[in-house]
């Protein structure tokens, strides 16, 4: 049964031991050593493959080169022929004859290493999907292993502190307090910050019309016009 | 890989500078696994808890126990913790033993950054699901 589907039928029917049910240490040791088995049945079986592709190109180049000398010696055959050479026609013959049972052993044969090259591919495609799918349940193992010792430090911390004592209700209220109160810190500084910089009062003065609003620079150019008027008047 | 010794001081000392919005402090609880407590500044009642295996770094804020869950509510709880989990941004609803927990996971090759990117979406994340689930508590 796949691991994930262990644990789940396992909380399902109320396992709190889940961490050391299903995931003891001697588990994941063998679940360990398992995949290194794997691991190394796939570099044997890529080894293997590429030796047999080799002995099958091998194989294919010898039938080509058997191919390439029976034509050859076809023609020699016919050339004796022609010259009425009956022997020497025989004993071409006869060599033809021994070319072709030997491209017959060697077609067998690589037959044979194709059929394998098409296995080992096969199965070496195989167990990189399972080590995948193991090296995946590993971690999801690991993980829960350590989510259940994690959650036992937490615990036994959280046990000594004072969240403990404290709904989660009481919790949020707390720190909606604490927002609360930093707001209204942030605001009576922000009215504290505008008295002592005298913008307070400046607003107050501006709204009282007391004050006028940013009629500096026409209030020189005013005055300034007016002092050359005087000027030239004088 | 992280290794959780250097993370604690990295993020101690981030977490202490005053310049960003997110302060914490960090506490090493020790135990056969490594697990630090990030205690956040105004949250400190919503504290997280770190801790680093082979291929994951794992964040888990402790919301509340079954046992608070206000009676014949709990199925419809449930539900609706399933439904809103795939709105909640890096975070998710779990529950462990009797103790339901919000978490992030992380690879274990993420960047500091990364790390309190996820912590501080996390802290934002339960506060504001324990606000919107406050009517299903006792």
């Amino acid at each position: 049964m796949a691991l994930f589907e262990k644990i789940f039928t396992a909380i399902r029917g109320g396992a709190r031991e889940m961490g050391e049910a299903i995931v003891d240490k001697n588990g994941v040791r063998i679940f360990e050593q398992e995949i290194k088995d794997a691991e190394t049945a796939l570099d044997k079986a890529k080894q293997d493959l590429t030796e047999v592709m080799a002995k099958e190109m091998q194989a294919s180049r010898k039938i080509e080169n058997l191919n390439a000398d029976i034509k050859k010696h076809e023609e020699y055959v016919a050339s004796a022929l022609a010259k009425n050479n009956e022997e020497l026609a025989m004993e071409v013959a006869q060599k033809i004859a021994d070319f072709q049972s030997e491209l017959d052993i060697q077609k067998k044969a690589q037959e044979s290493f194709s059929a394998h090259v098409v296995r080992l591919k096969g199965l070496i495609k195989q167990t990189n999907k399972a080590l995948a799918d193991m090296q995946r349940q590993l971690v999801m193992v690991k993980a829960t292993q350590n989510v259940q010792k994690a959650t036992t430090a937490i615990t036994q911390n959280y046990a000594s502190g004072t969240s403990k004592l404290l709904t989660a209700k009481e919790s949020l209220d707390r720190i909606k307090h604490k927002q609360q109160d930093l707001e209204d810190r942030l605001k009576a500084g922000e009215a504290l910050q505008g008295e002592f910089e005298g913008k307070d009062l400046e607003e107050k003065l501006k709204k009282a019309g007391i004050v006028k609003t940013d009629d500096k620079a026409q209030e020189i150019l005013a005055a300034i016009k007016a002092k050359n008027k005087s000027k030239k008047n004088g | 890989m992280i290794d959780i010794k250097k993370l604690a001081i990295d993020l101690a000392l981030r977490g202490k500078s005053a310049e960003n919005s997110f302060a914490f402090d960090v506490t090493p609880i020790p135990g056969e696994i490594e697990v630090l407590r990030i205690s956040v500044e105004d949250r400190e009642e919503l504290p997280i808890f770190v801790s680093v295996s082979g291929e994951q770094i794992l964040c888990i804020a402790y919301l509340f126990k079954e046992k608070e869950i206000e009676t014949g509510k709990l199925d419809e709880l449930n539900n609706t913790m399933l439904k809103i989990n795939i709105t909640m941004p890096l975070s998710s609803f779990a529950k462990i033993d009797e103790q339901y927990v919000i978490y992030g996971a992380l690879s274990s090759s993420s960047t500091l950054f990364d790390v309190i990117h996820e912590l501080e979406v996390l802290s934002s994340n339960a506060v504001e699901s324990l606000e919107a689930m406050e009517n299903y508590l006792k």
